[in-house]
C-alpha cells in the first residue's frame, strides 16, 4: 500500500473494453482520462472552449445576415480573381484551404516524427507547417487588400450590398487568422527547441522552469488541426452559402 | 464487473500520476508577488476581489441614499445613479463572486482538497490572477474617464449602451467591455487548470465520488464558466466593434435626437441572447461552489454524513447541464417568439427538481445531526433560508403570464438579490469564518462574527423583504427617482427609506468583519491544524497553513468519502479520509464508511 514506484506512464493500464472501460476510468481515482498528459488534457478543454467562441461567431453571424434589409453580397462574385480575363470564382480560397489542410497533413507528420525522436524531421516539417500558415495569413492579407482598397468593403459600409457583410468577414477571418498567427508563432518556438534537443535533454522552460516534452508537439498538433478544422467550417458558412 | 470499485477501501492503486515538478521560490517577490503556488495566488484572487467588492458595496450605499431620501444629495445625478447601478451589479457578480469562488475558494481548495501539490500548471495559474488584476484596474480606470463608467445597466443592452445620451458611452462602454474580455482570458487561464487539476492530478485512492461536495461544486461551475463566458467575449467583441468603428452587429436603423444615424440592419436580440446565454449559467457560476461549500459547511459542523452524497454529486451537474437552455427566461419581454417563452419556462421549472432535491438533503443532514452552532453553522443555515426564499420567488418570475407583469420591478430586484447575492454571500462569510484557520493558523473572533453574521442575516431580510412588496406594487427598478404616479402610494416612499437605513448599517457590519480578518490575523486564538474537526485532506497537512506543495514529503492516500462523521463510542467521532484502515477503531467496519452505507455509522 505505501509502495510508490511509478508504473511506466506511456503503459496502457488493463482495463475493461467499451462503455463498461470508460466507467471504470471516471470510477477510478488519480486520473479520468488514463495516459492523458496534462498538457493534452488541458488543451483538448481549451479547444472545446474555443469552439463555444467560434460558434457564436458565426451564429452571429447568420443571426444579422437574416437582420439586415439589404441584399446580401453573392460570395461567388466577391471572392473571383480573373487570370488574364475570365474570372474564376472562389480561386483564392480554394488554394488557401488547400495550403491549410495541406499543413494540417505535415502536422501530423511531425507529431509521428515526434516520438520517434526524429529531431531533425519534426522541426523541418513543423516548419514546414508553420510557412503553410504564414502564407496562408499571407494571402488572407492580400484578400483583405483586395476587398478594402479595390472594392471600397468597409467595417461599417459596403457598395455592394449588406454592411454586415463587410463587418461579419473581417471580424471572423481576422480573429481566425489570429489564431492561426498564434499557431505559426508556437510552431517555430516549439520548432527552435526540438531542433535544439531540449525535450532530449530536458532542459528547463525559460518561463516555467519545467521539463518539456515531445508532447508539446502533439498539443501544438491538436491546436492546429483545431483552426484548421475551424476553417472548413467558415470557408462552408461564409464563401459557399 | 465496475460495481463499488472504487469503494473497495483496503486496496489502493499503485501511483498514476507523476510526482509534479514544482518550482521553488528563490526571493520574496518570487515568493509573495509573482508566486506560483496555488495558495498564495487564492490569497491575492481574494483580496483583490475583495476590495472591488467594496468598491461595488459603497456604490450601493450611493443608490440606497438617493431611493431612500430623493432630492437630498445634490452630488447624485440621475447619470450617476445609472452609472453606480451598473458598476454595481457588474462588479459583485463578476468581479467579486466569481472570482472569489473560482479563482480564490478554486484556487485554495482544489489542489489541497483532491490531494494534489499544485495546479496542474502553476505558471499559467499566476498569468490567470495578473490579468484579473489588469481586468479589475481596466475597470476603475473607467471611472476616471471623461464621462465616467458605463451606465448602460449590468446588462449592457444595445443600442442605448453605446448611444450619446447613456453615461459612459464616451469612453466607459470600452473600458467595461475591454475589461470584461481581459476577465475571460484571464479566468480561462485559470479554469484550465482548476478543471485538469480535478480530472487528471487527483491523489490515490481518491475517486470522483470521494471528492468532497466542495470540489464538486467549484468543479462544475468552471466547466459551466469556460463553455459559458465565450458567449460574453463575442458579444464583447461585437459591440466594441459597433461602438468604435460603426459596425452595425446589434444596432437597427435608429432615429436618435431627431437625426438618422448611420446604423443599420443589425440585431439587438441578439446580443440578449448572448447575454444571457453567458448570464444565466452565470448564475449558477456562483451559485454550484456556494452549495457545494454549503454542504461541507453542513455536514462538519452538524457532525453528520451529508445525505445523499451521490444524489448531490448528480444534482450538480444535471444543474449545471440544465442552466445552458433556460437563458430565454430573461427575455419574456423582449418580443420574441411566444413559443420560446413555452419552451424556457418549461426548462427553468425543471430546474426546481434537482434544487430542491439539493435542499432537501441539506435539511435532512441537520435531521439527528449534532449541531453546532458555530459561526460557519450560522451562514451556512442563513444559505439555506435566504436559498429557499430566493428560490421561491424564481417559480413567480419563470412563468411568463407571471413574469410579464412583474419584470423590471422591484421584485425582480428583490428575488436575484435573494438567491445570488445574499445566499452566496452567506456563504461566501461561512467558507472564511471556516478556512481562516487553515490560511493563519488562527481561529477568528467568535463575538465579532456573533455580531456580523445577526446584522447580516437580519439585515438582508429587512432589506429584501420590503423590495418584493415594492415590486407588487408596481415600482420600477434602475428609475432614479419615482415622482408622483398615480398607482404607488406615498407610504412606499417610508419604506425605501427604511431599507436605506438599514442597507447602510449592514454595510457597517462588513467592515467589522474586515477589522475581525485582521484583528484575528494578529490576536486570535491559535487553532491547531484540525479545529473543527473535519475529514478532508486539507486540514490533514502537515504544516498549517500548509507549506509549498501543500503535503509533506508523501502525498496522502484517500481510504474513504468526505463524511465519516457522528461515529459512536469513540473518542473521536470522525475518521480523516486519508487514516488508513489498519489505525481505524476495530469497532467500525472500514468498507462500511462509504457513500452507499452511511447508515452503519448510525
Amino acid at each position: 500500500m505505501t509502495d510508490s514506484t511509478l508504473p511506466e506512464t506511456g503503459q496502457s493500464i488493463a482495463r475493461p473494453d467499451g462503455m463498461q472501460g470508460f466507467v471504470t476510468d471516471w470510477a477510478s481515482d488519480q486520473r479520468a482520462f488514463k495516459n492523458v498528459p496534462w498538457g493534452k488534457a488541458m488543451m483538448w478543454i481549451f479547444l472545446l472552449s474555443d469552439t463555444f467562441i467560434f460558434s457564436c461567431f458565426l451564429l452571429s453571424y447568420m443571426t444579422v445576415r437574416m437582420s439586415t434589409t439589404v441584399p446580401w453580397p453573392i460570395p461567388s462574385e466577391v471572392f473571383a480573381l480573373s487570370f488574364g480575363g475570365e474570372p474564376i470564382p472562389l480561386i483564392l480560397i480554394a488554394i488557401m484551404t488547400f495550403i491549410l489542410i495541406s499543413s494540417s497533413g505535415t502536422m501530423a507528420m511531425a507529431v509521428m516524427y515526434g516520438y520517434k525522436r526524429d529531431r531533425r524531421t519534426t522541426a523541418i516539417l513543423m516548419i514546414v507547417t508553420a510557412l503553410f500558415g504564414a502564407s496562408f495569413v499571407g494571402m488572407q492579407a492580400f484578400e483583405w487588400t483586395k476587398l478594402i482598397v479595390d472594392e471600397g468593403v468597409r467595417p461599417w459600409g459596403n457598395p455592394m450590398g449588406a454592411a454586415q457583410f463587410g463587418s461579419t468577414f473581417f471580424m471572423i477571418t481576422g480573429f481566425h487568422g489570429f489564431h492561426v498567427s498564434i499557431g505559426v508563432l508556437f510552431l517555430f518556438l516549439i520548432a527552435r527547441k526540438v531542433w535544439r534537443g531540449e525535450y532530449d535533454n530536458e532542459t528547463p522552460g525559460f518561463f516555467t522552469s519545467r521539463k518539456g516534452n515531445y508532447e508539446s508537439v502533439e498539443i501544438m498538433g491538436l491546436y492546429w488541426h483545431f483552426v484548421d478544422l475551424v476553417w472548413v467550417f467558415i470557408f462552408a458558412v461564409f464563401y459557399l452559402w | 464487473m465496475v460495481d463499488a470499485a472504487h469503494d473497495q477501501v483496503d486496496f489502493v492503486p499503485p501511483a498514476e500520476v507523476e510526482e509534479m515538478e514544482l518550482y521553488h521560490p528563490k526571493s520574496f517577490l518570487t515568493k509573495y508577488v509573482f508566486s506560483q503556488d496555488a495558495k498564495v495566488i487564492a490569497i491575492q484572487y481574494s483580496f483583490t476581489a475583495i476590495a472591488i467588492g467594496l468598491v461595488a458595496l459603497v456604490l450601493s450605499w450611493m443608490m440606497r441614499l438617493q431611493l431612500g431620501f430623493p432630492e437630498t444629495f445634490s452630488f447624485i445625478e440621475a447619470e450617476d445613479y445609472y452609472q453606480f447601478i451598473t458598476m454595481h451589479g457588474m462588479i459583485m457578480v463578476i468581479y467579486l463572486l466569481t472570482a472569489l469562488f473560482l479563482g480564490g475558494f478554486g484556487n485554495y481548495l482544489i489542489p489541497l482538497m483532491v490531494g494534489a501539490r499544485d495546479m496542474v500548471f502553476p505558471y499559467v495559474n499566476m498569468l490567470s490572477y495578473w490579468i484579473y488584476l489588469a481586468a479589475v484596474l481596466i475597470l476603475l480606470a473607467s471611472f476616471f474617464v471623461p464621462g465616467g463608467p458605463t451606465g448602460a445597466g449590468w446588462t449592457l443592452y444595445p443600442p442605448q449602451a453605446i448611444l450619446p445620451g447613456t453615461p459612459g458611452a464616451e469612453g466607459g462602454i470600452i473600458l467595461m467591455l475591454v475589461s470584461l474580455a481581459f476577465f475571460i482570458v484571464g479566468f480561462t487561464m485559470g479554469g484550465l487548470n482548476y478543471v485538469v487539476t480535478v480530472l487528471q492530478a487527483r491523489t490515490r485512492g481518491m475517486t470522483l465520488m470521494r471528492m468532497p461536495l466542495t470540489i464538486w461544486g467549484i468543479f462544475m461551475a468552471t466547466v459551466l464558466a469556460l463553455l459559458a463566458f465565450p458567449a460574453l467575449f463575442v458579444g464583447a467583441v461585437m459591440m466594441t466593434l459597433d461602438s468604435l468603428l460603426g459596425t452595425s452587429f446589434f444596432m437597427p436603423a435608429i432615429v436618435h435626437m431627431g437625426e438618422q444615424l448611420s446604423y443599420g440592419g443589425g440585431s439587438p436580440v441578439l446580443f440578449q441572447h448572448l447575454f444571457w446565454f453567458f448570464g444565466h449559467p452565470e448564475v449558477y457560476i456562483v451559485a454550484l461552489p456556494a452549495f457545494g461549500i454549503v454542504s461541507d459547511l453542513i455536514s462538519v459542523h452538524a457532525r453528520r454524513h451529508i445525505f445523499g452524497y451521490r444524489l448531490m454529486v448528480w444534482a450538480i451537474v444535471i444543474i449545471g447541464g440544465l442552466s445552458f437552455i433556460v437563458w430565454a427566461h430573461h427575455m419574456y419581454v423582449s418580443g420574441m417568439n411566444p413559443w420560446f417563452g413555452f419552451f424556457f419556462a418549461t426548462t427553468t421549472l425543471i430546474i426546481a427538481i434537482p434544487t430542491a432535491i439539493k435542499v432537501y438533503n441539506w435539511v435532512l443532514t441537520l435531521w439527528r445531526g449534532n449541531i453546532q452552532l458555530t459561526i460557519p453553522m450560522l451562514f451556512a443555515l442563513a444559505f439555506i433560508v435566504t436559498f429557499v426564499n430566493g428560490g421561491i420567488t424564481g417559480l413567480f418570475l419563470g412563468n411568463v403570464v407571471v413574469d410579464v407583469p412583474l419584470s423590471d420591478t422591484m421584485f425582480v430586484v428583490a428575488h436575484f438579490h435573494m438567491v445570488m447575492g445574499v445566499a452566496p454571500i452567506m456563504v461566501v462569510f461561512g467558507a472564511i469564518y471556516h478556512w481562516y484557520p487553515k490560511m493563519t493558523g488562527r481561529m477568528m473572533n467568535v463575538a465579532m462574527g456573533q455580531i456580523h453574521f445577526w446584522i447580516t442575516f437580519l439585515g438582508a431580510y429587512a432589506i429584501f423583504l420590503p423590495l418584493h412588496y415594492l415590486g407588487f406594487l408596481g415600482v420600477p427598478r434602475r428609475y432614479y427617482e419615482m415622482t408622483d404616479t398615480t398607482f404607488i402610494p406615498a407610504s412606499a416612499q417610508d419604506l425605501n427609506a427604511f431599507v436605506t437605513v438599514i442597507a447602510l448599517v449592514v454595510g457597517a457590519a462588513q467592515l467589522l468583519f474586515l477589522f475581525n480578518i485582521g484583528w484575528s490575523l494578529v490576536n486570535g486564538k491559535k487553532s491547531g491544524p484540525n479545529p473543527w474537526r473535519a475529514t478532508t485532506l486539507e486540514w490533514q497537512t502537515a504544516q498549517t497553513p500548509p507549506g509549498h506543495g501543500n503535503f509533506g514529503k508523501e502525498l496522502p492516500v484517500v481510504h474513504r468519502w468526505a463524511y465519516a462523521f457522528g461515529l459512536p463510542d469513540a473518542t473521536e467521532d470522525y475518521v480523516p479520509q486519508n487514516l488508513p484502515p489498519d489505525q481505524l477503531n476495530s469497532d467500525y467496519d472500514n468498507s462500511k464508511l462509504s457513500p452507499d452505507t452511511p447508515q452503519a455509522a448510525e
